[in-house]
């Protein structure tokens, strides 16, 4: 389990992120909501160590992730990073293997078992078919599902994404959402995922978490989260929320800003 | 697992090539038979008939200690650039590009001009000097670039070229107002090939010892930073500690061939990339293939600035950046293979 208790960063005399306390179980998905500039992005790299912070923690079973060092805190938490702009000569084989670095030595020698647990990964995203192939001709959608299959190959028991699906067609995205809860649910990762789509917050998210402005306005079930009230005010726009016809979540749909 | 193998195989047969042909071609031309015969009897330590004696004395007075000298700088510089292309993820970096020679260089000139005598430690004061300056230049140049916490690219790139105009300017002036040893200054600036004799060979050595071995250690840490800081960091490399031993050996690496062989473009420019070209983008094996090939590169180029006017010699960056541009677009256009970079 992740817990991130008041983490608070600033850029210069900025504050981005004031004490924001937040718990992802074991077997669960939670989503990151807010607007652009909210601090969702900041929240995620803040928590994976590379933004210095100016107080609070991230523990994971009494650990503190931020002292530890850059290849031990890699063996807890892996991260997914939007696929743009990925090195493009390396083969998706070569870059899933790279997930293996937290257990290899400083020459990146890998063993039979390192290859044998990036198979799986590769197979877990249901892209073992694309190994051999270069990064740079694949598609957004498949970059993606690479990238997590390197988080994947990391072998932690916390996966951070970072608006995964922005770049994702109505297809990717739908599959990639499936994965990942498929995943958190039957390995029992800790998924903290960062998302601009609130339906897909709604619809594949155990919980969802609200910033807004560096804050945390709400945390609870998509029901409890996803309200006309705090969606309209954290967004400044007028929003519906109904039941979604065929799946059990609530749906939200933005209103005219006039109305 | 043959094919792993193939691309070391290539390039060290090009070395080979390479350094028969430097050992061959000269005022004398010494046949591969003679060169084969040589070597055996030096194995066996046999006696040499009297027909070699002068093949004999000519290679080892003055044909290995120039070859090995080209080498170890050829060596050099497809290392270094390899290296500094990866560690900036910029496919223009390379040690001219990012001012560092030219800091070497200016550190070696100020070495020069100081009278040093002749000697293997006024010798090793050279690359010393150069190594000294390479590293306060790269300080320089990140501090010039640095924004914030974050160093950009494009701002290391264009601090690099400025500080290297500076330095190269600098170095000119004092060549020109040198009284000393102007003439050891000269014949470094031609490609310190024309110093003769095994001192300059064993006064970089050490140096090139140390910052290739740790380049050709530092593949996988080059592999991880192609995905930026954040993921790298994220993958559990000490980014920092990394960039820095990196920075380090590939600026003594840089030195070292500055420091006896002058100003050399293109090399480390252009091995790198018909490399990963051929052979692909993982630095494990891109380095030792750009180290190797870099050096087969020098030697043939060195192999014509000997001869094309000969007895005049070309300095032999005339001759790389002549040969190795146009070869360079060619080997650009018949790819097909978009993205290598």
């Amino acid at each position: 389990m992740l817990r991130i208790e008041d983490l608070t960063v600033a850029y210069g005399a900025r504050r981005v992120l004031h004490a924001v306390s937040l718990e992802v179980e074991a077997g669960q998905v939670v989503a990151l909501i807010g607007p652009n500039g909210s601090g969702k992005s900041t929240l995620v790299r803040a928590v994976s160590g590379v933004l210095p912070v100016l107080g609070g923690r991230v523990r994971t079973n009494g650990d503190d992730l931020l002292s530890l060092p850059p290849v031990q805190r890699a063996r807890h938490l892996a991260v997914v990073p939007q696929a743009v702009s990925l090195p493009p000569a390396f083969s998706v084989w070569e870059t899933v293997l790279m997930g293996r670095t937290p257990y290899l030595n400083f020459l990146g020698q890998v063993s039979l078992r390192d290859e044998e647990i990036a198979r799986q990964a590769l197979q877990k995203v249901e892209a073992l078919e694309l190994a051999d192939r270069r990064v740079g001709e694949l598609s957004g959608g498949e970059q993606q599902r690479v990238l997590l299959a390197r988080a994947l190959a990391q072998s932690t028991p916390i996966l951070l994404l970072d608006e995964p699906t922005s770049n994702l067609d109505m297809h990717y995205q739908i599959s990639f959402m499936e994965t990942v809860r498929a995943l958190a649910h039957q390995e029992h990762l800790a998924v903290l995922i960062a998302l601009h789509d609130l339906n897909l917050a709604a619809r594949y998210a155990d919980r969802v978490a609200l910033l807004q402005e560096g804050e945390l306005k709400a945390c609870g079930t998509p029901r409890q989260v996803l309200t006309a009230e705090l969606i309209s005010s954290a967004y400044h726009l007028p929003v519906q929320v109904v039941p979604h016809p065929f799946a059990d979540t609530p749906l939200v749909l933005p209103e005219d800003r006039s109305v | 697992m043959s094919h792993r193998f193939l691309p070391y195989l290539w390039t060290s047969l090009f070395l080979l090539v390479a350094i028969v042909l430097s050992v061959a071609i000269g005022s004398v031309f010494i046949p591969l038979l003679s060169q084969l015969r040589l070597l055996a009897d030096w194995l066996m330590r046999r006696p040499l008939p009297d027909s070699l004696q002068t093949f004999a004395s000519i290679i080892s007075a003055i044909r290995l200690p120039r070859t090995a000298l080209v080498l170890l700088t050829g060596a050099a510089l497809g290392g270094s650039g390899a290296a500094d292309q990866g560690l900036f993820r910029n496919p223009l970096a390379d040690p001219y590009l990012i001012g560092v020679a030219s800091g070497a260089g200016l550190g070696a000139v100020l070495a020069m001009s100081l009278n040093w005598p002749y000697s293997f430690w006024g010798l090793m004061a050279v690359p010393l000097a150069a190594f000294c300056a390479a590293l306060a230049t790269v300080f320089v140049v990140y501090s010039l670039a640095r924004l914030g916490k974050t160093v950009p690219t494009t701002n290391l790139i264009l601090a690099g070229v400025a500080f290297g105009s500076f330095a190269s300017a600098l170095t000119s002036y004092l060549m020109l107002r040198s009284t000393g040893d102007l003439h050891r200054a000269i014949a470094w600036m031609l490609g310190g090939a024309s110093q003769a004799g095994w001192s300059p060979v064993l006064a970089v050595l050490p140096f090139l010892a140390i910052g290739l071995g740790i380049l050709v250690l530092s593949g996988h840490s080059l592999n991880l930073m192609q995905y930026g800081d954040d993921q790298a960091q994220q993958l559990g490399l000490h980014v920092t500690r990394a960039r820095t031993v990196i920075l380090v050996a590939a600026s003594l690496t840089t030195a070292a061939a500055v420091s006896f062989s002058g100003i050399i473009g293109f090399i480390g420019l252009i091995v790198p990339h018909v490399m990963r070209l051929w052979f692909g983008a993982d630095y494990r094996r891109l380095l030792p293939l750009s180290i190797l090939s870099g050096a087969g590169a020098l030697l043939l180029a060195d192999v014509l600035a000997r001869t094309l006017l000969a007895p005049q010699e070309l300095p032999v960056g005339i001759i790389t950046a002549l040969a190795g541009a146009p070869f360079f677009l060619w080997v650009l256009r018949r790819t097909k293979n978009q993205g290598y970079w």
